[in-house]
Parts: C-alpha cells; structure tokens; sequence
C-alpha cells in the first residue's frame, strides 16, 4: 500500500487550507477600493514582497515536478531548477524597474503607457489569458496529484477543492490577500525542505533490499484496476520503488553511510549503485497494461546530464538534433519566460518604487535560489528512499517525507497544496486583471466606477477559475514541470519581445508591439498543439503525425516575435515620441 | 506612480547600465553552460575537484552566480542612487 490517509493527515491537512483561507477572509475586511484590489494599494513591504515572489514562483512545478524529475531521471530535472532561476536575471536586470515605473496594475498598462492604443491593450490581455491558463494547468494537476493519496479521494475533487478554494481567496481580498498567501506559503516551502533536507542529510544513505521483481499495473475495459493480474486492494497495491542497491567500495560491508554532509552526499551518491523504475504502456483485449520495470544504474550516469532529455547522452549532433534543440529551445523559454509570466509582473506594482521593486526581487532569488539547491537534494533523497510510486513521478516529494513520517508527508502535502493555492490565486489575479481592467474597461471602453471595476475583477476570477478546474481535468497525465515549460515558452514568445523592445528600442511602433504579441503567442500556442507530446498525450494519436520537429517552441518563436516586431516597426514607421524609458 | 522624474533618476540611468552589465555576465555564464551541456557532456561528467562531478557544481554555481550578481547590483545601485552618487 503506498497511500493511506490517515485522520492526523487530514486535521493537518484542513488546518493549513482553512488558516489560509481564513487569514485571505480577514485581510479581506479592509475597504476594497481598484488599487487595494489589483495592486494591494502599492503598500506591500519589499521584503514581504520578495517572499512572496518565491511563493508566486515556487510553483507546484517547482516543488512536485523538479522533484520528481530528479527522483525517476537524476541530474536533468535540476536543469529545470537551474532555468528557472536564471530567468530572474532577466526580471531583475532589465525588467523589474522600467516596469514599475510605467504600468499601474496590470502589464498591459505598462505595454501601453506610451501609446494609448486599445489594440495593444487587448492583444496583452489576451496573452495574459492565454499564459495564465496554460500555467494553471499544471498547478491544478498537482493538486489533484496530491488529494488522491492524502485524503484518498479521487484526481478531479482535488482539482475543484482547490478551485474553490483560490478562487474563494482572491475574491475576498484580491491582491492583498494574495500576497499574503504567497508570503505564508514562500516561507513555509523552503523552511520544510530545509528541514527535510537535513533530514536527508542526516540519514545519509543506505542500501534497501526491495524486491525487483518488475511489476504490472492493468485497467481492465470495465474500469477495475488490477496489480500484477490481481484485482487492487489496500494489502495488494504496487510495491514502492527507488532503492540504492550498492554503496561505494570503501563502505565494505556496511549497508548504510549514517549522517552525511551535503557535497559528501553527492559525492557517495556518484559512487553508488541505484535502481530506477520505468513504465512502458501497451493495450489489448483485457485492459491496459502499464508494465514497471527497474533498472540498476552507476551513479554518476544519473548525475550527468542525459537521463531525461535524450538528446543529452553524447556531444554528438549525429541522430540528436531535434532533441537538442528541444533541450535547447526550452531552456531559452526558461531564461526569456520569467520576466514575461504576468502574475510576475504584476507583483511589480504592489511595491512602492523602483528602488524597492529592486530589493524585492534580490529578495526573492535568493529564497528562490536557495530552494532550487535543496530541490537536488529532496530529488535525489527521494530517488533512493524506497518510498517512490512508479505510477507517479509528481508525488516523489510528498513520499519522500513519507519515508522519514506520516505528519511530515501531512505538512508536507499540506504545504504542497497551499503551494498550489498560492500560485492559482496569483494567476487567477492577473488573469482576471487582464478581463476587468483591460478588456472590458479599456478595450470595450465601458466606464466603471471603483465598485463596479472590483465587482467586475471578481467576476472574472470565478469564471478563471472554473476554466482551471476544467483543464486540471482534462491534462491529468502530463509531468507538472512538462506543463509548466509550455507556459514559459508562451509567455516569452508573446510578451518577451514587445516588453524589451519597448523598453530599449525607441523606433518600436503600436503596431510592432501588436503584431509581435500576437505572432508569438499565435505561433507558439499553435506549435505546443502540433507537437510530438500533444499528439501522444493529449489526442492519444501517434507522436511520428506531428508536423514540428521538436517540442518547445521557443528556440523558434521569441526570435520570430522580436523579427515580427522589428519589420512591423520599421513597415508603419514610428514619430519619435516620449523618452526612451 | 511614475517615478521617472524623481530625484535619483540621473543615478537610475547608472544603475540601468550597470545592471545591463551584470545581465551580459549572467547571460555568458549561463549559455556557456547549456553549450557544455549540449556538446560537451563528457566534462560536464568529469571530477576535477574529486568528489562532485561538474554538472552539480557549474549547477549549484550557476545558482550561486545569480545571488551573487544581484546582490552586487543592489549594492551598486544603492551607491550611484545616493545623494551625490550619480556624479563622480
């Protein structure tokens, strides 16, 4: 038995959600004006600020997903951790200030300070919507993810649970309330994988004698579930997997390390011999037979790079091409997606100036830089704690904390949930700024007072929210971190291009900014459809019909955003107006 | 809200480029990297300082970097940012 929820899990579990949501109703009592509403009246401390970046940032795709990655293919998945975080460069450095000083809640303000055009407001809103709902997608899969084994109800009640719940937050005190949120949930995510670390850490590493027997996991037509030909019951489940079936030679016979430094950690880790479990699908007749099988591998080939993205085992261009270039493509989407996700930038507008945007962001790299180092570390202890769910690559962390507790795996469930609930209610902020402030005040031009703007933001939000839960349905089979990549490559190609040339380009023109928005987001979305994995995942038809050569668009569609914008600049030939920000 | 005209913005211009400067390091070591990873995976999996292989140690010290990059940008920025700062 892998899961079982246990009545401690659940009080912990519904102590978290409900603090959370009690603590959203509470900041929701202070008058609501538009300001309070989208940008918490720009009174956020910069510290609290920067936290709370972490908590926008540290996605279920960070936690669950990097995690997993780490745990079923080593090395790869802390590539992600290492993208991830350098997009902050790109937020700081270039972004972060002209941003703040230009826009007032949203970031189409900010697109369009210079040109009053309702064109660039309503290509900005529509990639917002576009970003924000690709990016809430894999948040609402891990909260399904991680209800199932917690409180051992099905994937889709998790999905809804946290829609209600987010979109209860964020219409009760909008972006105060969210901000808080993401503070609450910043501190209390790298604060637990400090503590689980160590606890890693000091239990340093030991050999697990596991069967290694492969298994087999079979839906029958009729819907029942069977294990190894057997029907599923609590006592007959899969067995959980990730083991270190081999210690290094100068440990002889002893068959655990005891406590470990971290760098020694890695260094004993690259010398052992670990088993990785692997699923391969095949149907017929009698159901779908999902078959997991181990495989024992040297260390050092699972902290190297390969094991995720094939393109990665050789130097070699020969037969490695397009997935080089998909490795390729996807970490410029990383680099280029941070300073481009709206519910980033609209974090930017909760600060007072420019010089506190600054400080909030130093802030925020390093709790987030800190919790992409422990990341390795959670992935790895994962990898060989014996408690990992074949089926699952998502639920690594959570079973990780498993193998040391039950309350652990509660408080860490829980915190991976609020994770969740944090992240939602950022995007379904911005998201339902980008319809009330955006499309519907500044684009249909319908004038609203201060009430009717906040009762109009608010009623976006629940229709954002009952979108994502459809999603988080629909997309249940994908790794969170996979889902999340998409995201960065779309808000990059969309919105990378118009925010740095109309920052540094004094020649961009309305219609450049408009054209360049709306081919990036046109074409990556398009080429994220057509893709290998969509093909496979998403319309169960064979990867060798898509039409592109590799799966992340970005490698392609940020240099096609920014050439777009060029011509279409220099084609309807700018007047010199303002001052180059 | 705009704050372009504020006192400091004579050293806000300094900073901007002293951040771009930064930017252009991080962006050096960062796609420096992917290209190891790329086309050169055989270093990445060497051990030259004995016990981490290279891959976690240029990952840890990308992550390192970046700290280490926007902290110096505060600090710099803070100072041309100053009273008086701007100028000299």
């Amino acid at each position: 038995m892998l899961y079982e929820s246990s009545p401690v899990a659940i009080a912990i579990f519904a102590s978290f959600v409900l603090a959370v949501i009690g603590l959203s109703f509470w900041l929701g009592r202070k008058g609501q004006s538009a300001k309070g509403y989208y940008a918490a009246h720009g009174e956020i401390h910069w510290f609290i600020n920067g936290i709370a970046f972490a908590g926008d940032y540290l996605s279920a795709a960070s936690f669950l997903g990097i995690c997993g990655m780490i745990a079923f293919h080593g090395f790869d998945g802390f590539l992600y951790s290492i993208g991830f975080l350098a997009g902050w460069i790109v937020a700081l450095f270039v972004i972060a200030e002209p941003i703040k000083s230009l826009g007032k809640f949203t970031f189409a303000d900010a697109l369009d300070a210079k040109y009053n055009s309702r064109g660039i407001k309503l290509s900005v809103a529509i990639s917002t919507l576009v970003v924000s709902i690709f990016y809430l997608i894999p948040q609402m899969v891990g909260a399904g993810d991680l209800i199932m084994p917690l409180l051992g109800l099905p994937h889709a009640v998790g999905v809804i649970l946290v829609g209600v719940a987010v979109t209860l937050i964020v219409v009760t005190a909008g972006m105060v309330s969210t901000t808080w949120v993401q503070f609450i949930k910043g501190s209390l995510l790298v604060f637990f994988c400090g503590v689980l670390t160590s606890m890693i850490l000091s239990r340093g590493l030991t050999v697990n004698t596991g069967s290694l027997e492969p298994q087999t996991r079979t839906v029958t037509p009729d819907g029942r579930v069977l294990v190894d030909g057997e029907p599923q019951t609590r006592d007959h489940d899969l067995r959980p997997v990730g083991t270190l079936v081999a210690l290094p030679a100068r440990y002889g016979d002893a068959t655990t390390t005891g406590p470990l430094g971290p760098l020694q950690y890695l260094s004993v880790l690259e010398d052992s011999r670990i088993v990785t479990w692997s699923g391969k699908k095949s149907t017929d007749a009698s159901g779908t037979h999902t078959v997991f099988t181990p495989t024992e591998k040297a260390g050092a080939d699972l902290l190297k790079p390969g094991g995720y993205f094939k393109g990665l085992t050789t130097g070699k261009l020969a037969g490695k091409l397009a997935d080089k270039l998909d490795f390729a493509s996807l970490m410029l989407a990383l680099f280029c997606g941070t300073a481009s996700l709206p519910h980033i930038l609209i974090r930017y507008y909760t600060v007072k100036d420019a010089a506190a945007a600054r400080k909030s962001t130093v802030v925020g790299i390093a709790a987030i830089g800190a919790f992409y180092v422990l990341t390795l570390f959670l992935g790895l202890g994962a990898m060989t704690s014996g408690a990992l769910d074949p089926t699952s690559t998502n639920m690594a962390a959570p079973l990780l904390a498993k193998s040391f507790s039950n309350t652990l795996f509660a408080v860490i469930s829980a915190i991976a949930f609020t994770t969740v609930l944090g992240t939602v209610s950022g995007l379904i902020m911005a998201g339902s700024g980008a319809v009330a402030h955006d499309l519907v005040e500044n684009v249909l031009g319908i004038p609203m007072n201060d009430d009717e703007k906040v009762r109009c933001g608010k009623i976006a939000a629940v229709g954002l929210g009952i979108v994502a839960m459809a999603l988080g349905i629909l997309f249940r089979n994908f790794n969170v971190s996979f889902l999340v990549g998409w995201a960065f490559n779309i808000a990059a190609s969309a919105n990378l291009p118009a925010l740095v040339m109309l920052l540094f380009w004094p020649r961009t023109t309305k219609e450049g900014i408009i054209a360049a928005v709306t081919v990036g987001m046109v074409a990556s979305l398009g080429w994220i459809l057509l893709s290998a994995d969509t093909f496979e995942k998403v319309y169960g038809m064979s990867r060798d019909a898509s039409p592109v050569p590799f799966s992340q668009p970005g490698l392609v569609t940020i240099p096609l955003g920014f050439i777009v914008l060029i011509v279409v600049s220099l084609l309807t030939k700018a007047q010199p107006q303002g001052k180059p920000a | 809200m705009a704050d372009n005209s504020e006192p400091g913005s004579r050293g806000r211009g300094r900073a901007a480029r002293i951040g771009f400067g930064l930017f252009w390091v991080y962006v050096i070591l960062y796609f420096g990297f992917i290209a190891l990873v790329l086309f050169r995976p055989d270093i990445l999996s060497s051990r030259p300082l004995g016990g981490v292989n290279l891959a976690i140690a240029s990952g840890l010290g990308l992550i390192a970097a970046a700290l280490l990059l926007s902290v110096v940008y505060m600090v710099a920025a803070r100072v041309v940012e100053s009273p008086g700062g701007g100028r000299r």
